[in-house]
């Protein structure tokens, strides 16, 4: 059964088609990739994905429960998690404690357990931490994990922001242009981590990216969506050579 | 690389010595103060002001609550205190027979000022704290000045037959002979016992420190400051903000309604004027958070001290002393707050004096 299936996703902002009848399948364990120029509705997408807006039609299927029109919280429960193209972490926290909220669902106890200081306090709080420190070493942050969010150097943020989605242990990823704003050399490491974090994790991404070096790297499929409307759709490699694909990207 | 090992075990334990040293900080300021008072060193009018310095300090550290941990504005922080002064001195004269032993009926008095009080916090934070932007503090203030009127129009008597309300006037309670006028009207409250003392409100301030402290460095604090850092990324990670909100707001809003217990139990005669849980209480209060720190906790403890204590200290400076208070206010602003003062406090701070002092100590 496949993880994610949409199914005729659409929206409308007053006049405007957003993304209309959008459709896709994403397998297991899939590193998929969403492209197409500036203002096709990508991170529209996104945002209908994880419940910021509410589709007008279609469904959305993950690991067969419909999540369709459901509250942000509640499909983060149900197992989505995502960055955001431009990075929003918790600026005044720790790096620490940007992950550690992360984990905030996966690792309860009440509020009372934490002002009265209980037994348990200590030890989810250890627990907590413990969690959080393993997944900063797989991003290489934990030497920085005392220091503010903000204070990391642009790079960092970026991989925090993965950090602290896969906190909330999803099935699946949503990677907004994660590799917007870096060089090569950061580029190739990052391709690198994203897919040691699908093999580690045992969640499937789906990312958003300009960057072709890396989707033709690492996107096993891809969708093309242009004007709201997806173009093509396919493996990478085919995808990539349509010359429909071409025409929208660089004009006639 | 040696250093920065060292560095960081000094950071690992940084939040818990910050607590510390601010309960501490506490506990020698009231050392002090008995030392002084039991060596007959403080005057009358100084031995006045020590209850409400314990008032203000837990107000301070109660509104910080809202605005530097939650990131909301609270303009009416004084209302919620008038709830908890109101019903904790009602209770108080209710039970005066019924509870003889004045420890248990104080205490009692407390939760009852704090429950009421967040109460007020939750009907208010309830529609408000759903909505983005300043509203809060649009409707923080207007409750503020609400209640205040509405205590004013309150007439409460009780005799043999039970209690008796009225919004016009004492005479429509038609109390039976010997019966007892509790509040009334604008006259407010009168006869509340006067339990509470210095050793009572300290206690209460740490109280106060240890909730708002450990709530801070839990789990529900960290999902509070990722609502204040970030809505849209606090959502995206499966917080749920208008829980947690509330209750960063209704646990504001109690600690101010233990401040109005202090309050009410300090004075013979309660009445909410204008003066005491009007706008400019509320405003004062967020004057001593915001030159303390927003989101320091220290910080306003000593900022509500010194801005309480000041205009007493400058008595003797007659016409000039308000000049002087606000000049104070001004340094006060630029010493917490200009970049250029920040960095001389980091270079030349006793913490950086004792780091390095440890890192030499483990180097060798």
């Amino acid at each position: 059964m496949a993880l994610l299936e949409i199914k005729n996703l659409g929206i409308s902002f007053g006049g405007l088609r957003a993304v209309d009848n959008f459709s896709i399948t994403i397998e297991k364990g899939q590193l998929y990739g969403l492209i197409g120029p500036n203002g096709a509705g990508k991170t529209t997408m996104f945002n209908l994905l994880t419940g910021v807006y509410k589709p007008s039609s279609g469904s959305i299927m993950l690991d067969g429960e419909n999540i369709t029109g459901k509250k942000n919280v509640e499909i983060n429960r149900a197992g989505i998690a995502r960055t955001f193209q431009n990075i929003r972490l918790f600026k005044d926290l720790t790096v620490l404690d940007n992950v550690k909220a992360g984990l905030h669902n996966g690792y309860p106890y009440g509020t009372v357990t934490g002002i009265l200081r209980l037994p348990k306090y200590f030890k989810v709080e250890k627990e907590m931490t413990e969690k959080a420190i393993e997944l900063l070493k797989v991003f290489d942050l934990d030497k920085e994990k005392d220091h503010l969010a903000s204070n990391l150097p642009y790079g960092k943020q970026r991989k925090l922001e993965i950090a602290r989605a896969l906190a909330t242990n999803p099935k699946l990823l949503l990677l907004d242009e994660p590799a917007a704003g870096m060089n090569p050399n950061e580029t190739a490491e990052l391709m690198d981590t994203i897919r040691f974090v699908r093999d580690n994790f045992d969640v499937s991404i789906l990312l958003i990216e300009h960057d072709m070096k890396l989707v033709s790297g690492i996107c096993e499929k891809l969708t093309v969506l242009n004007f709201g409307q997806v173009l093509t759709q396919g493996d990478t490699a085919d995808v990539l050579n349509d010359p429909e694909v071409i025409k929208a990207y660089l004009g006639e | 690389m040696d250093k920065s090992i060292n560095s960081k075990k000094f950071h690992l334990n940084k939040t818990t010595r910050s607590n510390l040293i601010t309960y501490g900080m506490v506990i020698a300021a009231y050392i002090i103060v008995q030392i002084l008072v039991n060596g007959g060193h403080v005057t009358s009018l100084m031995k006045g002001l020590l209850v409400p310095l314990c008032i203000y300090s837990i107000m301070a550290v109660s509104l910080n609550l809202t605005v530097g941990i939650l990131g909301e504005l609270s303009l009416g922080h004084a209302g919620f205190m008038c709830v908890g002064a109101f019903s904790s001195s009602l209770f108080s004269l209710l039970m005066l027979e019924t509870i003889p032993n004045a420890g248990i009926r104080f205490f009692l008095a407390i939760l009852v000022g704090a429950a009421s009080a967040a109460v007020a916090g939750i009907i208010v934070g309830i529609p408000v704290l759903r909505l983005r932007g300043d509203y809060l503090a649009i409707v923080t203030l207007a409750f503020g000045e609400i209640i205040k009127n509405v205590v004013n129009v309150i007439y409460l008597g009780k005799d043999s037959r039970g209690l008796h309300i009225s919004l016009k006037n004492a005479t429509e309670l038609n109390l039976e002979e010997g019966g007892q006028i509790i509040i009334n009207g604008a006259m407010g409250i009168t006869g509340t016992p006067k339990n509470a003392t210095f050793t009572i409100g300290v206690i209460l301030i740490l109280i106060t420190l240890f909730i708002v402290l450990n709530l801070i460095n839990s789990r529900s604090g960290r999902a509070i400051m990722s609502v204040r850092d970030n809505r849209i990324a606090a959502e995206s990670i499966g917080i749920n903000i208008t829980k947690y909100k509330l209750m960063a707001f209704a646990i504001s809003a109690s600690l101010a309604g233990v401040a109005g217990v202090l309050y009410s139990h300090n004075l013979s005669s309660l009445t909410a004027t204008q003066k005491n849980f009007g706008y400019n209480q509320s405003i004062m209060i967020l004057v001593f958070v915001v030159l303390g720190g927003i989101g320091n906790i220290r910080g306003s403890i000593i900022s509500a001290v010194i801005l309480t204590l000041l205009p007493e200290l400058l008595r003797g400076f007659n016409t000039y002393r308000m000049l002087i208070y606000a000049i104070v206010l001004i340094v006060m602003m630029i010493f917490n707050w200009a970049p250029a003062l920040i960095d001389f406090r980091k270079r030349h701070s006793l913490k950086r004096y004792f780091s390095k002092n440890t890192e030499e100590k483990e180097a060798s």
